[in-house]
This record gives structure tokens, C-alpha cells and sequence, in this order.
């Protein structure tokens, strides 16, 4: 079990004149190797859960477990846990210092005491697995496209070898091409290093395709937390919040009001195209 | 939050001092500075008293408000008070161990720790009561006259209304630079002042290309918009002088001639006893 | 009617320079565009980034000349030093990053900035602003700061800004690219309002599909190029193109063009889910 939140409430400029509730008994569990999507529209709170997760912002009241430790008690090492827990923020291409890509890569690893020879290792194997192509090591950030800057500023996260990588709506401000990619590798990073990836977004569409496991935020609380197909579900309540289910799904309920014998809850194109094929094969 | 805070500290009213023209104010406080060094006669620093205490009432602004100024200054004010106590010759008060106070050491202590909370307070009016911007436009229309002799007033108070819009901003983000970094293991609190510096590159870097693109793409913005320097414009919000703008240079004069009589006064007065 | 821009083979060349002043390289970034927007149109360019779409929204401001070919807007060719502020009038822009445009710290003074610049009487700028607020449904925000805005009411902002210049034409480069869904709809609902009542050309760059299954012509753009041009509708039934240009396409054209594989005959061109339902109906109707 990877993390663990108990009651957790966090309060924005407690004690002035600005004090606001951002989040209210919050209570969840992340396990290992699940690919979880986090949606709420903008002030919902969701930026403020995710900085929780690895001890950025620290709660007013309640408990964060990392693995079974309490993170805010004296002696717990945060330095450490903050390389296991890596968080991707909103354009993480802006956080790029270094001269080139390959040396802002080896910034985590090196502030984690590794050699440099082990750090180099580290963000070597890290931009492999952002698909970012070995001629853009070397060159300066600048030099570099939207998308491929933003996947060198994940490799920068992932180089620390998190066991639960969280990431802030890694696909603002790209074209269809560069989410999709960026997706694409998230998902297969998820995969192939079988660690917990939290993708934090707006678009159903994204999320309903990638994630096995969604928690929709509103209010600085949780309102669902269930597999894609049950939240979908109750896409009326996620209209309400300013939010909404894929497109899909709303086909697939016109389609049942119109007499269709077809299952409502289709997320995805192709489960959608299916459903109609097999009703009407029948 | 950083964006809550505002700069120069505005405090939002509805008084007369709020209304006043900003130039009016730039004048009065200059005024009132100009008025502590001129006069500083006992009597005269009782005059001023009863003159920032009005202007203060007329603000509607909290005195507690007033008074937070002074934190900042509290040290430089401590320190002040501390030199003069023990280090002006005189007729000795108290003696501690190597250290003498004497009588006249007190009395300037005290006179320049009211003249500098004067100091801050009178300017603190005039920047709780008005807008940065606000400020920022009567710097420019006062200053007009330097624009013959070739100082580009118009260009200075676009920059500096276009700094003040952008710190808030700036601040911000370097909120979440730093987040950011300290998630990649980044340190800014520990080491000495050397590797401190050395540990902020990884937030300057990022801070200062992030600014320099806020600065190429508002020049772009201001370009689509027709801005083409001070040049033929006109002003939305030009400033006029109301009537109470001219009442209150009046207020401003009578203080000073006021001021210079007491101070007088009190000079003679001296002489008397 | 008068086509209120028209292209003729329009090409710009970024070129890099080295220290020394000499250009190192050139890259064609728009590469001999025709294009003809009549008055009063609402125009989509959709393309991925660095398919030269916003380097062709930025000749439209006079932003960028172009290196070869002429562009005129509203009948002046933006190459004439002369008409410059005329063109930067009559063809107003917003940008993407909705924080780097807004010039005032309070609302209504950001709207009045371009009627101050263009020398309008005081007067006239108040009520250029309060219309130009109102148009935008901000008026109630006008002595607001813009940093508490929220970034669809920041675009909006930044659109009544514009409006306030009354331009003939507004260019949008990507408004929404930086916004949350709410925010891009609420934007989107704003351009369209002022296309359909003030009848201010609208040419809206972006890359969500979503945005433009309203406009009256939709062009896209590729390597700097454009490759495709029509009707929402007549551009979606095109889904094997639009895919290898990397576009989105709305989910129920995909739906209906994976039903169109597996052997289910409909019409070309569903953008809807109503359309997708009743063209199911049709079908089985038939069988």
C-alpha cells in the first residue's frame, strides 16, 4: 500500500481575512500499480490534494501514510519521500534550467546524493522512457517543441525512480498530436515500470481512455471514487458540477431513450461502435 | 496567498482623502516631510500632530492600519534611539556600568523617534489612500515638465504601472518554482549564504525566462493594440483638479505658514524663559 | 461583398540569426497561402502547433509582414508603413496566455488602453468601454483586478479590449488553449455572440474540434499549407485525413465513421450525437 489519507482538511491562509476550505475530510487510499485520473474543474481543490501526496503543502488537520508512516511525524525522512513520490506540475517545461536537457535531467538524481555517474545513468534511462529521441539530449531546452520539453521536464521527475508519479494536467496547452503521445508514453510507463500513475485532467475523453480508477473532486471534497464506467454513470450529478461525461456516453443514453437496446455505459469510441454493431446484429 | 497581497498596501474606502487628486497628495506629503526637518520645535511637532491626526480621521483608514508601517522601521528605529541615548554629551541622567544618559541625550532620542514614525506614517497615508496606478498617474502628469528636457516621463510611468500589474503575477510563480523544485529535491532553506545563492539558480533561471516571455508577448499584445508611445494618446481617467483639490492645497498652505509661525512662537518662547 | 482579408501567396521564412547579423538558417514557417474571408464570417483555422497557423494569424495584426506574396486587410496591404495603425484597427487579435495581454490593473481601464492609444475622445472611450464590457457580460467586473479573475474572464477581458477598438475583424490565436473546459466554452460562447449580433469577422485559431463545428468555414493547416478548407461538415466527413493530419474529430463522427467500417452504411459528415441517432434510425428503418 503506497498511500494512505485519513480525514484530511486543509485551510488556505487560515486566521486572515483570505481563509478559505480548500479541501474537507478527505479520505483515500492509493494502492501500487493503479492508473488513477483525478477530475474537478478549476478550484475544486484537486492541485491541493496532489501537493498533499508528497508533503508540499501540509495538512491543517488528519494523516498522510506513506507506506504505512505517518509523514508528518518527527523524524520522518520527506526528502526521501519526495523522490518516491514524484508530482509533475502544470507546465513543468517552465521549471527547465539547466543549459541542456540532459543536465537539468540529472538535477533530481544528483539532489538525491547520487555519483554523477549513476545520475547520468538515471536520466538516461529516464528520457528512454519519455521516447525523447537521443539528438535533443544535448541541445538547449529552447531548441525543443512543446511537447518534447515537456517530456524532458517528466524525464527530470522520473530520473528520482518514483514508485507513484503524479501528474498536473500533463497535457495543457498541447495539440491532439502531443497529448496523445504524451498520454501514450504515461500509460505505457505505467505498464512497464508497474508504478502508480495519478493523472490529474479536465478531459473525460483523456481519462475515461487511460485510467482504471477515477476520483472526481468538487468542492475541495470527494464526490466519486469508483472504476470509469459506475462515475459515468451518474453523469447528470457530474453536469451539475460544472463537469460532464464523454460524449459517448450521452450517444448511448439518447440511443436507449430512442428504444435502442444498447448498454449505457460505454466510455470509449470503440466500446460505443460495439455496442451499436452488436445490437444491431440481433 | 502571495496574490493577496497588494503592493504599497491600498486600503479601499470611500473618503475624502481617498478622492483627492494623487497629486495633491504627492504635494502634502512632501509638504509634511519638508515641514518635520524645517520646524522642530516642540510646539511645531504638536502643530504636526494635529495635522496628520486630522488627515488620518479624514482617511477612515484604521489607525492600527497606519501603525503597521512601522514594523518594518521598528530596528532602524531601535537603533536610532540607542545611539542618541548614550552617545550625545550633556547633563548626566543615569549611569550604567561605562554608559551614561544624560538629559539631553533623551530628549533627541525621543524627538527622532517621533519625527521618523512621523515619517512613515505621513507617507503610509498617502499610500494607503491611493491606487498604485493612481500614483503612478500623478508622478507622470507632475513630472510632465521633464519631458522638455528630454526624460521620457510617459515611458517611466507606463513601466512602472505595467511592474506593478506584473509583481503580483511574478510572485506567484515563483510560489510554484519553487514547489516544483523542491519536488525534484531542490533545497532552499539550508547551507550557508554561498551555497544559498548557488541553490536559487534553479528558481531565478526559470523566473527571469519566464519573465522575459511575459515581456515579449505583452509588447506584442500592446503593439496589437495600437499602443505606439505617449504620442497622440488620450486619457480615460485624466486628472483634474476638483474643488476639493484646490481646498485642499489651500489646507496645505495654511499648515505651512502655520508651522512656520509656531515654530516661531515657540522660538521666542524659548528665549523667554 | 468585400472580402475583408484576402491573401495572395502568402510565405514567411523565420530566419535564424548568429551573432555576427547573418542568417545561419531559414525556416518556412507559411508557405503560399491564398486565403478570402468574407465580411462578417466566422473562420476556423485548426491545425497542430507549428502547422504555421498562428504565424498566418499574426500577418492578419500586421504583426509579421510577409516575406513573399501580399495580404490585405480590408483592402490595405499590410506592407504599407502608412496604414499601419489603420490595419492594427480594423483587424483586432487576442492572444493565448491570457495573463501576458492584459495591460491595465483594473478592468475597465485595460478595455479603454487601445481607444486611448488610438487617441479617441474621453467621452467616446467611456462609452466604448461600458459597451464593449457589457457585449462580453463583464461589465459587473469592471473595477476589478484582473489577476482575480479567473482565466475565461481574463479572455474575455482581453476580448472586450479589442472590441473597444472596433475592429471589422478579430483574430483569436488559440484564446483557449490555456483555459479549463468552462473557461473555453465561455469564450467560445462570447465570439460567437459577437459574430451573430455586431457581425465582427471572426477568425478563431485553435485546436479543439469542439469550437469549430459552429463556424461558417473551417481551414486547416499543415506544414504551413492549407491542406483542407470547407464546411464543418463537409471537413469531418474527411476522418481518415483529418487523423493523418493528427486533428481530433468529435467522437460521434468517429463512432459513426467505425460503424461506417464494420459495413453499416450512413451518410458522410455527422457531427452530432442527434445527427448519429437519427441516421441509426433511418438505417434500421431501411433493413
Amino acid at each position: 500500500m503506497a498511500i494512505r489519507i485519513e480525514n484530511l482538511n486543509y485551510v488556505y491562509s487560515a486566521g486572515t481575512a483570505f481563509e478559505r476550505q480548500a479541501l474537507r475530510e478527505i479520505n483515500l487510499t492509493i494502492p501500487d500499480d493503479q492508473f488513477i485520473g483525478i477530475i474537478g474543474h478549476t478550484g475544486s481543490g484537486k492541485s491541493t490534494l496532489i501537493q498533499h501526496l508528497n508533503g508540499l503543502l501540509r495538512a491543517t488537520s488528519g494523516a498522510v501514510y506513506y507506506n504505512d508512516k505517518n509523514i508528518y511525524e518527527e523524524g520522518f525522512d520527506m526528502k526521501g519521500m519526495r523522490s518516491k513520490v514524484g508530482l509533475v506540475f502544470q507546465y513543468p517545461e517552465h521549471q527547465l534550467f539547466e543549459s541542456d536537457v540532459f543536465t537539468d535531467v540529472c538535477f533530481g538524481p544528483k539532489n538525491q546524493g547520487l555519483s554523477q555517474d549513476e545520475a547520468e545513468a538515471r536520466a538516461y534511462e529516464a528520457l528512454k522512457l519519455v521516447g525523447l529521441k537521443e539528438k535533443y539530449y544535448k541541445s538547449s531546452p529552447f531548441e525543443l517543441s512543446g511537447g518534447q520539453k515537456r517530456r524532458a521536464a517528466i524525464a527530470g521527475i522520473l530520473a528520482m525512480d518514483p514508485d507513484v508519479l503524479v501528474l498536473d494536467e500533463p497535457t495543457a496547452g498541447l495539440d491532439p498530436r502531443g497529448r496523445d503521445d504524451i498520454l501514450d508514453q504515461i500509460e505505457r510507463l505505467h505498464k512497464e515500470k508497474k508504478i502508480t500513475v495519478i493523472l490529474v485532467s479536465h478531459s473525460m475523453e483523456d481519462v475515461a481512455r487511460y485510467v482504471e480508477r477515477i476520483i472526481v473532486m468538487n468542492k475541495g471534497q470527494v464526490m466519486f471514487d469508483d472504476v470509469p464506467r459506475e462515475v459515468f454513470r451518474h453523469y447528470k450529478e457530474l453536469e451539475s458540477v460544472g463537469l460532464a461525461a464523454p460524449q459517448v456516453t450521452y450517444l448511448m443514453h439518447q440511443l436507449q431513450e430512442n428504444g435502442w437496446d444498447v448498454p449505457d455505459d460505454a466510455t470509449t469510441v470503440e466500446e460505443a461502435a460495439d455496442a451499436i454493431i452488436q445490437c444491431l446484429k440481433r | 496567498m502571495l496574490r493577496d497581497i497588494t503592493l504599497g498596501q491600498y486600503y479601499p474606502a470611500n473618503s475624502v482623502i481617498h478622492k483627492l487628486d494623487p497629486r495633491v497628495k504627492l504635494a502634502g506629503t512632501l509638504v509634511f516631510i519638508v515641514s518635520l526637518f524645517a520646524f522642530s520645535s516642540a510646539e511645531a511637532y504638536i502643530a504636526a500632530t494635529v495635522f496628520l491626526g486630522a488627515v488620518i480621521y479624514a482617511s477612515r483608514v484604521p489607525l492600527g492600519f497606519m501603525l503597521k508601517g512601522l514594523k518594518s522601521i521598528f530596528i532602524l528605529m531601535m537603533f536610532t534611539v540607542v545611539f542618541n541615548l548614550f552617545l550625545i554629551n550633556g547633563t548626566p541622567v543615569v549611569r550604567i556600568w561605562v554608559f551614561t544618559i544624560t538629559k539631553e541625550g533623551i530628549e533627541t532620542a525621543v524627538f527622532m523617534a517621533i519625527r521618523l514614525i512621523y515619517l512613515v506614517v505621513g507617507s503610509s497615508v498617502m499610500t494607503l489612500t491611493t491606487t498604485p496606478n493612481n500614483l503612478t498617474d500623478g508622478l507622470e502628469k507632475a513630472l510632465r515638465p521633464l519631458a522638455k528636457i528630454k526624460v521620457p516621463v510617459h515611458e517611466i510611468a507606463m513601466m512602472m504601472s505595467i511592474a506593478l500589474r506584473f509583481i503580483p503575477i511574478l510572485m506567484e510563480e515563483t510560489d510554484k518554482i519553487m514547489k516544483a523544485q523542491t519536488a525534484r529535491g531542490a533545497d532552499f532553506e539550508s547551507g550557508g549564504i554561498i551555497k544559498k545563492a548557488k541553490n536559487m539558480i534553479p528558481l531565478l533561471v526559470p523566473l527571469f525566462i519566464s519573465a522575459f516571455r511575459r515581456a515579449n508577448d505583452l509588447a506584442m499584445a500592446m503593439e496589437a493594440r495600437g499602443y505606439h508611445g505617449g504620442e497622440g494618446r488620450t486619457k480615460m481617467k485624466p486628472l483634474i483638479y476638483q474643488n476639493r483639490d484646490k481646498a485642499a492645497y489651500l489646507c496645505l498652505l495654511l499648515y505651512l505658514v502655520a508651522m512656520f509661525f509656531i515654530n516661531r512662537i515657540g522660538f521666542f518662547a524659548g528665549l523667554w524663559y | 461583398m468585400l472580402n475583408i482579408i484576402k491573401a495572395r501567396k502568402v510565405s514567411y521564412d523565420y530566419l535564424k540569426i548568429d551573432d555576427e547579423g547573418n542568417v545561419e538558417s531559414s525556416s518556412r514557417a507559411v508557405d503560399g497561402v491564398d486565403l478570402d474571408v468574407k465580411a462578417g464570417d466566422f473562420v476556423a483555422v485548426l491545425g497542430h502547433n507549428g502547422s504555421g497557423k498562428s504565424t498566418l494569424a499574426k500577418h492578419i495584426n500586421a504583426i509579421l509582414l510577409p516575406t513573399e506574396g501580399t495580404l490585405y486587410v480590408d483592402g490595405k496591404d499590410t506592407k504599407d508603413d502608412s496604414k499601419l495603425w489603420e490595419i492594427r484597427q480594423s483587424a483586432g487579435m487576442v492572444f493565448q496566455n491570457p495573463d501576458n495581454q492584459i495591460i491595465g490593473s483594473v478592468v475597465d481601464e485595460d478595455v479603454g488602453f487601445g481607444p486611448e492609444n488610438m487617441g479617441v475622445p474621453q467621452q467616446e472611450i467611456w462609452e466604448r468601454v461600458e459597451r464593449s464590457l457589457k457585449s462580453v457580460g463583464m461589465w459587473e467586473y469592471r473595477t476589478a483586478s484582473p489577476n482575480k479573475l479567473s482565466g475565461g474572464q481574463k479572455q474575455r477581458v482581453a476580448i472586450a479590449g479589442v472590441v473597444a477598438m472596433c475592429p471589422k475583424c478579430i483574430v483569436l490565436d488559440e484564446p483557449t488553449a490555456m483555459l479549463d473546459p468552462n473557461g473555453r466554452k465561455e469564450v467560445i460562447r462570447t465570439v460567437r455572440e459577437l459574430n451573430r449580433t455586431e457581425h465582427v469577422t471572426v477568425i478563431l485559431i485553435t485546436h479543439y474540434m469542439e469550437e469549430v463545428i459552429d463556424a461558417d468555414r473551417v481551414i486547416v493547416m499543415d506544414q504551413g499549407r492549407v491542406v483542407m478548407q470547407g464546411t464543418p461538415r463537409e471537413v469531418f466527413s474527411h476522418v481518415e485525413e483529418l487523423k493523418r493530419y493528427r486533428l481530433d474529430v468529435p467522437q460521434a463522427t468517429l463512432v459513426a465513421y467505425e460503424l461506417q467500417k464494420a459495413g453499416i452504411s450512413l451518410p458522410d459528415g455527422i457531427l452530432t450525437n442527434e445527427e448519429l441517432v437519427q441516421a441509426l434510425a433511418e438505417y434500421r428503418d431501411r433493413q
